[in-house]
C-alpha cells in the first residue's frame, strides 16, 4: 500500500501534470471511492487550477431514488421483519425521515456490512423475514447473487432482497447522450471494473469518443491516471487504458459475473438525478422471483411523494452539473451533520467529500 | 450534543465557569486555584484489552483535571450496578480502580453505591468526580493557543476505540491492539517541568485529534496546521483503518494529550516527555500558524493540503 503512497512518485507526477495542462480541461470520475481517496490525501491541492476532476453519479446510496427507500422504511415498519440494510444508507434523509430516525421510534433496522451477513441473520431468526436492501453497483452484485444461490440451495423461506443494484456503464452512456456536462474523459471505477472488465468500456470510448482511464484508488493511482487522461485528451485519442492492471483483466471476473447471470435480469432502472435510464439496473431472474421483496410485501401503495427535498441539488451534483460548492445550501443548511440530502451524508457522496475535505484557500 | 448543552443545561444553570468548557473547572478559593471535573464512565464491554471501566474511570477523571495543569489529589466515585452483577466482576472494577488510583497517586475519598433493576443499566456505569490544584504560574486553556506555538502529541492514536471495537466485534486483524488507558500525571509534569510555557492541553477522547484541535481553534481563534506523516499510529491501528474506513484521526484515545508549547521550549519538552512511559511515542506535529480564520489543516501523506474537519460522522458508541 505504501508504495502507491511515495510522496516523492506523487510530488514528480503533480510536476508533470503542471507542465502538461496546458489548457482547461475537465475529467469525471464516476466511484464515490475515487471522490473520497482524491479529497482525503488532498491531491486536488496537487493538480492544476486547470484541471478538474468531476464527481459523477459514483456513490450507490446517492442513485437509489426516494421511492426505494420509502419502501424500505415501509418493510422496516411491518412486524415480523428486519430491514438489513449497508450502515450508509441510514441517514439518507427522505421526507424528514431517515432508517436511523425510524430505528430510534421502533422499527426494525439493522446494519450489515454484507448480503452474506443479512443472509446470517435469516438463518438465525426463522421466526422473521429478513429483507437485505441491495444497493450498490457491479461490484457489490455478485456478493448478493451468492446471498441468494445460498438462500435458494437451503430453501430458506425468510431471506429476500429489495433490489436496488444499478449498473455503471450505462449511466455513463446516459450521462454523455444527455449533452449537458463535456468531459475530456473519464477516470473509471476500480473495483466495478474488477468485476466487468476494462473492455466494458470500449463502447462508450469509441461512440462518443472520450478517453477512459480505470484507474485504483491509491494516490499514485490516481494521478497516474490523470496523466494517461491528459496525455490522450492532449492528443484527440480516445480510447479505453488500464491503469489498475494488478487488478484489472480485459475480460473481467468471469466467476462473479456468472452467479450474476444466473441470479439477475438487466432492467430499466430509475437514477436519482438522471431519470429512468433503460438497461441500467438489476431486477431478480424469475426462477428467483421468490426472493424478492416487491413479490413478497405490497409495495406498490408506497410509491409515491416528492422525489427531492425542498432545494436539495443532489440530482443536479450526480450529473456533474453542479459543484457542492454552487449549491446555495452547501455548507450553511446542509452539512455532514445535517445533511439534506444523500450526497451530503453518504461515506461516498460528492457534497460530503467537498465538505469534510475542502482545501485551505476555500476557506 | 452541544445544543443540548447550550439549551438545556446552560438554560438551567448557567455561569462563566461552566461557559469556558474546559476539560476541568477551575475555581479560586483562598488564595488557591482549584480544579474540579466529574465524568461518567458507560463503557462497552466491561473489559477490554488494556483496561476495564474500574481503570477508565480513574484515568479519565485524573486526566481531566491533568488537562488544566492540575495536580490531581482526591477522587469520588459512584456505582451504578445491575442487579445481579456478578460480584466476582465488581471485584475486579474495585480493584482496578483501586490499583489505578495508587498509581496515580490519588486517593477516593467519598463513593455511592445504587443497585438498580435487571435491565435498567447495562452491568454497570460508573461516575467520578476529582479535584485537583493548579500550581501558581501555570495558565493552561483550550483559548490560549498562540501564533508560533509547537503542537506536541504525546503518542500514538486510536488504540483505545481499535481495542474496544475488537473485544466488541472480535476483528481478527486487530487483537493485539490494547487501550492505551492510563494516567497522565507523570507525563503532563514532566512536560511542565522547568517553568515551560504550555499554553494549552487536550486530551482527545470521544471524537479523537481532529475535534480536540478544532475546539482548541474556535476558543483560541488560531489557524494550525499538522503533518500526517509526524502522527504516530500503529501498524495494526492503520491497518484496522484501512479495512474499516476509519480516519484515526478520528479515533478515541483514553491516554493521550495535546500540547500547545512556544516554539523555543518544544524541543526540550519533547525530550523530557520520551523519557515517560506512556510518552515515549511523542511527537512535534505541527504548529500555530496564526490568528483569526479558525481552521486545522493537514498536510497529508503525499504532500497535498486539506481541511481536518470537525467530526467525521457517525461514532463508536459506548467508547468510553
Amino acid at each position: 500500500m505504501f508504495q502507491f503512497r511515495d510522496k516523492e512518485r506523487i510530488g514528480a507526477l503533480s510536476k508533470a501534470l503542471e507542465g502538461m495542462v496546458t489548457r482547461p480541461m475537465k475529467f469525471m470520475e464516476v466511484c464515490g471511492t475515487h471522490t473520497v481517496s482524491f479529497f482525503r490525501f488532498g491531491l486536488r491541492s496537487l493538480v492544476p487550477d486547470r484541471l478538474s476532476l468531476l464527481s459523477g453519479p459514483g456513490c450507490p446510496v446517492c442513485v437509489t431514488p426516494q421511492r426505494e427507500i420509502r419502501k424500505a422504511f415501509h418493510l422496516a415498519q411491518q412486524d415480523g421483519v428486519i430491514l438489513a440494510t449497508f450502515g450508509d444508507m441510514i441517514r439518507v434523509p427522505v421526507d424528514s425521515s431517515s432508517l436511523e430516525k425510524q430505528r430510534a421510534v421502533g422499527a426494525h433496522v439493522r446494519v450489515v456490512t454484507s448480503a452474506l451477513e443479512a443472509l446470517d441473520m435469516a438463518r438465525g431468526n426463522a421466526d422473521k423475514k429478513v429483507v437485505f436492501f441491495a444497493v450498490g453497483f457491479e461490484t457489490t452484485a455478485p456478493t448478493v447473487a451468492q446471498a441468494i444461490l445460498h438462500a435458494a440451495g437451503e430453501r430458506l423461506s425468510n431471506f429476500f432482497i429489495l433490489c436496488a443494484h444499478k449498473l455503471i456503464p450505462p449511466a455513463m452512456r446516459a450521462l454523455l447522450d444527455g449533452g449537458e456536462v463535456r468531459v475530456d474523459g473519464f477516470m473509471c471505477p476500480g473495483h466495478v471494473s474488477a468485476i466487468i472488465g476494462s473492455a466494458a468500456y470500449e463502447e462508450i470510448s469509441a461512440r462518443y469518443s472520450v478517453p477512459c482511464v480505470i484507474s485504483g484508488f491509491e494516490p499514485l493511482d490516481m494521478l497516474e491516471t490523470l496523466v494517461m487522461l491528459v496525455e490522450m485528451a492532449a492528443r484527440g485519442e480516445a480510447r479505453v487504458r488500464n491503469q489498475y492492471r494488478r487488478v484489472v483483466k480485459p475480460q473481467g471476473n468471469r466467476v462473479a459475473l456468472e452467479s450474476m447471470g444466473e441470479v439477475f435480469d438487466v432492467k430499466d432502472a430509475e437514477w436519482r438525478g438522471l431519470g429512468m435510464i433503460p438497461a441500467s439496473g438489476l431486477g431478480l431472474k424469475d426462477g428467483f422471483a421468490g426472493f424478492d421483496a416487491e413479490n413478497e410485501f405490497d409495495l406498490k401503495q408506497v410509491d409515491g411523494g416528492e422525489e427531492e427535498n425542498k432545494g436539495c441539488r443532489c440530482g443536479d451534483v450526480l450529473r456533474g452539473a453542479l459543484a457542492p460548492e454552487e449549491c446555495p445550501l452547501f455548507g450553511v443548511a446542509c452539512t455532514p451533520s445535517t445533511p439534506l440530502g444523500p450526497c451530503m451524508v453518504s461515506s461516498e457522496g460528492t457534497c460530503g467529500a467537498h465538505y469534510r475535505y475542502r482545501t485551505a484557500r476555500d476557506e | 450534543m452541544h445544543e443540548l448543552i447550550e439549551k438545556v443545561f446552560f438554560g438551567a444553570f448557567d455561569n462563566a465557569v461552566l461557559r469556558r468548557a474546559e476539560d476541568s473547572a477551575v475555581v479560586e478559593q483562598g488564595g488557591t486555584r482549584l480544579a474540579f471535573t466529574v465524568d461518567s464512565y458507560v463503557v462497552s464491554p466491561l473489559f477490554f484489552p488494556g483496561g476495564d471501566i474500574g481503570k477508565l474511570a480513574v484515568c479519565g477523571t485524573v486526566n481531566d483535571l491533568c488537562m488544566v495543569g492540575a495536580r490531581p489529589q482526591f477522587l469520588g466515585v459512584s456505582f451504578i450496578l445491575e442487579e445481579g452483577l456478578s460480584a466476582e466482576v465488581l471485584r475486579t472494577i474495585a480493584q482496578s480502580a483501586g490499583e489505578t488510583a495508587r498509581e496515580a497517586a490519588v486517593e477516593i475519598v467519598c463513593g455511592d453505591t445504587k443497585v438498580v433493576g435487571k435491565g435498567a443499566v447495562d452491568q454497570a456505569f460508573v461516575t467520578t468526580c476529582g479535584v485537583g490544584t493548579v500550581p501558581s504560574g501555570v495558565d493552561i486553556s483550550a483559548s490560549n493557543a498562540r501564533p508560533g506555538d509547537k503542537i506536541i502529541l504525546s503518542g500514538s492514536l486510536g488504540d483505545h476505540e481499535i481495542a474496544i471495537l475488537s473485544a466488541r466485534e472480535g476483528l481478527p486483524f486487530s487483537g493485539n491492539v490494547a487501550s492505551d488507558c492510563a494516567p497522565l500525571s507523570g507525563a503532563v509534569a514532566a512536560l511542565l517541568a522547568e517553568g515551560t510555557p504550555v499554553h494549552a492541553l487536550r486530551d482527545p477522547t470521544r471524537g479523537g485529534l481532529a475535534s480536540a484541535l478544532n475546539e482548541i481553534a474556535r476558543l483560541s481563534n488560531v489557524a494550525m496546521e499538522i503533518h500526517e506523516s509526524a502522527i504516530p499510529v500503529r501498524p495494526e491501528v492503520a491497518e484496522a483503518c484501512e479495512i474499516l474506513g476509519f480516519d484515526p484521526l478520528y479515533l478515541a484515545n483514553e491516554g493521550k494529550f495535546v500540547a500547545f508549547v512556544s516554539a523555543e521550549h518544544a524541543d526540550a519538552a519533547l525530550g523530557r516527555l520520551r523519557a515517560v512511559g506512556c510518552a515515549a511515542q511523542a511527537a512535534i506535529i505541527g504548529e500555530v500558524a496564526g490568528h483569526g480564520l479558525p481552521h486545522v489543516t493537514l498536510i497529508t501523506s503525499v504532500g497535498g493540503r486539506r481541511i481536518v474537519d470537525v467530526a467525521a460522522g457517525t461514532q463508536l458508541p459506548r467508547i468510553c
